[in-house]
C-alpha cells in the first residue's frame, strides 16, 4: 500500500542526504520524493510516497523523526489531501497532427508552452492517474522527451487532523483518471 | 599561562580565541579530561592549541596506534563512566580509520564525541591531499555529525554535539573541523541554549500506557522481564531489582544487559538468545507475559522472530520510539527514560508470588545447566574452565565490583558471558551490536583510564588480539595495568564452529597463526607467561593480579571446542543445539568436546 508522507527539515547542508541515505539503509522503498520550501523560512518540506504495510509506515515515520534535523513527520490518508504532480512532455507533431494533439492537450487542461514547426512542448498538472493517461495517449504521437515531478501534497483545509471523514471534493476537481 | 579561576564555567564571559582553542574550551567545559586520538596535518593546530590544556593538567591526550582504537578506547571510557568519551583523528585516513569504532559505539548507544581535522574550508571537494567526506561516510553509523566550514559556528557545534550525544538513547557524533576554521579566531561563549526542534530525546507521553503494562503484568501467572541495556543507561537496576522481589519475575538479560541483577540472584537466569543458556530461552518461550525493558530485541536475543515468545503478551520499555515494533510488536508499548518509566512502575506492581512458574524454571535449570555448563576440573584446558578460574581467582582477590571485563567477539566472549558471574550493570564491556573484533583491547584501556583503582580484564581471542594488539605499545605509554587473557585456539572460534555445524567442517580461512605472545609482550616490556595446563591456569591468573602493572596470558586452550547452547542462525530460541554428549569420569562428569 503507498503512503503520502511530509517531513519538515531544518534546511542545513547535506540534509536531503541524511533523509535518503536514512530511506535506503533501512531498506524502505520510496516511490517518488520532492523537496521545496515551506511556509517556514530555513525549513523545508519533503514530500515523498512510501510502500509498505501500517507497520512499515510506523517505522519510516519514527526513523525520520529521529534525525536531528527533521523537525516533524506527518502522513496523510489519501482522501484526505490534495495531491499533485507535474509532467513536461516534448512530442514530435508535425501541422497535420497538431490539431488532433491540441484536442487531447483540451481534453485534459492540460497547456502547450512551446510550439515549433516539428513538436510540441505541453505542461500537465494533476493527479498521477490523470497524467498516465494523457501520457499514455501522447504515446501514440511520437514522445520525445519526458520530466515528471513526483507528487506534492496539501491536507484540505478542512479535513486537518481529520482523516476519518470523507474528504471535500472542490468544484471542477472531479477527474477520476482513466481514458477519456 | 594560566587560565583565570572561572574560565571553564559555562557563565564564562565571552571572549575571542581560535577555533582550536574553542574545541578544547569546550571539552574541559563539559567536564572532558581525557582524549583519545592520534594527530596529523589537517588536526595540527588543534594538537598545537592543546599544549597548554595539558600543561595545565586540564585535558590529557592518549596516543593511539591506530585511530580505530581511539574511538574504541572512548567508547570503553564511556560505558565505564556514563560520561562522553572523546576522540581526536586527523582528515583522511586518521578519521576513516574511526569508522568502526563509530558504528560499534552507534550500535551499542554508547556517547562518543569524534574531532576529526579537515582540509582547509577554500580545498573542500577538491581531493585534496588527505581529504575525506568524514560527514558523509559517518552520516549511516552516528547519531548526528557535522562540518564545521566557519568559526562562528563552533562552538555551538560543540554544545550540541555533547548534548546530543549524550541526551536521550546516546550514541556517536561526530564534529570535522576544517583547518582553516581551527586557526581562525571567533567570539567563544558556552552559555547559550541548545534549541534543536528536531531531537527530542526523552518522550514524555507514557502515562497511559502505564497503567496497562501494569495491569497486564499484576495478572500474570508467568511472567518473565527480558532485561536489556537499557536499564544500565538509565541507571535503574536497584528499582529493577525491587520490582523483581516485590513480584517474584524472574529476569532474562541480553548481552549488553548481563549483571542488570546480580547473576547469583535466584531470579536470575542468566543471558538468553543464541548462546544463552537452554532455562533462559525456554522461559522465554513459556512466559505468558514477557516484559521487554530497555532492549531492541536483536536477532541474536530473538532467533527466528515468527517463533518468538509467540505464546506471550509482550510490554516493552523503551526510549527509542523506533524500536518499539522494529523487530517485535508490543501489546503495551511505554516510550520513555526508564530512569522515569521504571520507578513510576514500581507502585503499580502488586507484591505477588509465581511459585508454580518458578518452580517449573527450576526444573529446566536443573535438567539443562549440568549439560550445556562446566563447574568441574577438567583434564585438558578448556575455555570453559579457564575463564571459571579467572572470574573466581579474581573476585577472590577483589570485590567483584571493583573488576571490569572487556571482550573482543567470538567463542570467548560468549564463554564470558556464561561463565563469569555479573555483579552488576556495565561490569561487562562487549561490542554486541555490531560484533567488533579487536575492540576488547582498547576498550579495557578506556575503562582503566577511568578507574585507575579497578581491576580490568582484556578477554580476548587470538583473532581479535592480533586486530589490535598495536596498542600493547600504548598500554606501556600510559602505564595501564590492564590484565589481558588470550584465549588461543589457533582458530577464529566463533566463524569456525559455524563451519564445523552448519559447512561440513570446512575451515576456509579460520586457522589463525599467532606470534609468541609471551615473547610479543617481552618487546613491549610486559610481563606475560604461558597457560598450558588446567593446573596452571589458577597461579597464571594470581600472578596477573598481583603484578602492578600490565599483565598477559597466553592460553593455549583445547583447539576445537564448542561454545553450547547454540540456536542456529534463523531458528527459533528454543531449538537448541546442545552439548554433544557428557562422558562420566573419575573426576566427576566430563562433557565431551
Amino acid at each position: 500500500m503507498k503512503h503520502i508522507l511530509a517531513a519538515w527539515m531544518r534546511d542545513r547542508p547535506g540534509v536531503l542526504n541524511r533523509v535518503t541515505g536514512l530511506l535506503s539503509r533501512r531498506n524502505f522503498n520510496i516511490d517518488s520524493l520532492q523537496v521545496s520550501a515551506s511556509e517556514e523560512p530555513g525549513i523545508s518540506r519533503m514530500t515523498f510516497e512510501v510502500s509498505g504495510d501500517d507497520r512499515t509506515l510506523e517505522q519510516v515515520r519514527s526513523q525520520l523523526i529521529k534525525l536531528v534535523d527533521v523537525t516533524r513527520v506527518e502522513s496523510f490518508a489519501q482522501e484526505a489531501i490534495v495531491k499533485r504532480e507535474l509532467a513536461l512532455v516534448r512530442v514530435a507533431v508535425g501541422p497535420d497532427e497538431r490539431r488532433q494533439v491540441l484536442d487531447l492537450i483540451q481534453v485534459f487542461e492540460a497547456t502547450v508552452e512551446d510550439i515549433s514547426r516539428t513538436d510540441m512542448l505541453i505542461q500537465i498538472v494533476g493527479r498521477e492517474e490523470k497524467i498516465d493517461s494523457l501520457i499514455g495517449l501522447l504515446r501514440d504521437y511520437h514522445l520525445l522527451e519526458m520530466v515528471r515531478t513526483g507528487p506534492v501534497a496539501i491536507v484540505r483545509s478542512a479535513m486537518a487532523n481529520v482523516e476519518s471523514e470523507p474528504a471535500l471534493e472542490p468544484a471542477g476537481d472531479t477527474w477520476q483518471g482513466g481514458g477519456v | 599561562m594560566h587560565f583565570p579561576p572561572d574560565h571553564f564555567r559555562t557563565t564564562a564571559p565571552p571572549r575571542r580565541i581560535t577555533g582550536s582553542e574553542m574545541i578544547w574550551d569546550a571539552c574541559v567545559t563539559e567536564g572532558v579530561s581525557l582524549l583519545f586520538g592520534h594527530p596529523g596535518g589537517a588536526i595540527l593546530p588543534a594538537y598545537d592549541a592543546l599544549a597548554i590544556y595539558e600543561a595545565e593538567g586540564l585535558l590529557h591526550h592518549v596516543l593511539v596506534r591506530h585511530e580505530q582504537c581511539a574511538a574504541h578506547m572512548a567508547d570503553g571510557y564511556a560505558r565505564a563512566t556514563g560520561e562522553v568519551g572523546v576522540c581526536v583523528a586527523t582528515s583522511g585516513p586518521g578519521a576513516t580509520n574511526l569508522v568502526t569504532g563509530i558504528a560499534t559505539a552507534q550500535m551499542d548507544s554508547v556517547p562518543i564525541v569524534c574531532i576529526t581535522g579537515q582540509v582547509p574550508s577554500p580545498m573542500l571537494g577538491t581531493d585534496a591531499f588527505q581529504e575525506a567526506d568524514i560527514v558523509g561516510v559517518t552520516q549511516p553509523v552516528c547519531k548526528h555529525n557535522y562540518l564545521v566550514t566557519d568559526v562562528a559556528d563552533l562552538p555551538m557545534v560543540m554544545k550540541e554535539a555533547f548534548y546530543i550525544a549524550r541526551e536521550g538513547r546516546p550514541g556517536p557524533v561526530l564534529v570535522d573541523v576544517c583547518k582553516d576554521v581551527q586557526i581562525a579566531e571567533g567570539e567563544f561563549r558556552y552559555d547559550m541554549e541548545v534549541k534543536l526542534p528536531g531531537f527530542d530525546p526523552y518522550p514524555a507521553s507514557w502515562q497511559d500506557a502505564l497503567a496497562d503494562a501494569a495491569d497486564l503484568i499484576n495478572a500474570a501467572e508467568s511472567p518473565l522481564i527480558m532485561a536489556g541495556h537499557g536499564i544500565h543507561l538509565a541507571g535503574v537496576s536497584d528499582v529493577l531489582l525491587r520490582i523483581v522481589e516485590k513480584a517474584e519475575i524472574p529476569v532474562v538479560t541480553t548481552l549488553l544487559g548481563t549483571g542488570n541483577i546480580t547473576e547469583t540472584h535466584p531470579l536470575s537466569l542468566g543471558m538468553g538468545g543464541m548462546h544463552g543458556e537452554a532455562y533462559a530461552n525456554e522461559a522465554v518461550q513459556a512466559c505468558d507475559v514477557l516484559i521487554a525493558l530497555g532492549m531492541r530485541f536483536d536477532d541474536r536475543i530473538t532467533g527466528r522472530l515468527d517463533r518468538f515468545a509467540k505464546q506471550a503478551s509482550v510490554v516493552h520499555f523503551e526510549l527509542d520510539k523506533a524500536e518499539v515494533g522494529k523487530n517485535v510488536q508490543p501489546d503495551v508499548a511505554v516510550v520513555g527514560d526508564l530512569a522515569e518509566t521504571l520507578p513510576a512502575l514500581e507502585p503499580l506492581i502488586h507484591p505477588n508470588t509465581h511459585a508454580e512458574w518458578l518452580a517449573s524454571l527450576t526444573d529446566r535449570k536443573l535438567s539443562s545447566a549440568g549439560k550445556d555448563i562446566l563447574t568441574f576440573e577438567l583434564d585438558e584446558l578448556v575455555p570453559p574452565f579457564v575463564m571459571r578460574q579467572i572470574w573466581s581467582e579474581t573476585t577472590n582477590l577483589r570485590d567483584p565490583g571493583d573488576v571490569l571485563v572487556a571482550t573482543d567477539v567470538g567463542q570467548h566472549q560468549m564463554w564470558e558471558s556464561q561463565y563469569f558471574v555479573h555483579e552488576r550493570a556495565g561490569q561487562l564491556l562487549t561490542s554486541g551490536g555490531l560484533g567488533t573484533m579487536g575492540y576488547g583491547l582498547p576498550a579495557a584501556m578506556g575503562a582503566q583510564m577511568a578507574w585507575s583503582d579497578k581491576l580490568v580484564w582484556a578477554i580476548v581471542g587470538d583473532g581479535g588480539f592480533q586486530m589490535t594488539m598495536q596498542e600493547l605499545a600504548t598500554i606501556q605509554q600510559e602505564k595501564l595495568p590492564v590484565k589481558i587473557a588470550i584465549i588461543n585456539n589457533g582458530f577464529l572460534g566463533m566463524v569456525r564452529q559455524w563451519q564445523q555445524l552448519f559447512h561440513d567442517k570446512r575451515y576456509v580461512g579460520t586457522p589463525v597463526l599467532s606470534p609468541d605472545y609471551v615473547m610479543l609482550a617481552a618487546a613491549y616490556g610486559i610481563p606475560a607467561c604461558k597457560v598450558e595446563e588446567p593446573g596452571q591456569v589458577a597461579e597464571a591468573v594470581r600472578a596477573a593480579n598481583t603484578t602492578d602493572g600490565p599483565y598477559l596470558i597466553d592460553f593455549q586452550v583445547k583447539e576445537e571446542v564448542n561454545v553450547y547452547p547454540m540456536v542456529a542462525p534463523g531458528a527459533a530460541v528454543d531449538e537448541l543445539i546442545r552439548r554433544p554428549h557428557i562422558v562420566q569420569d573419575h573426576g566427576g562428569v566430563v562433557p565431551s568436546f
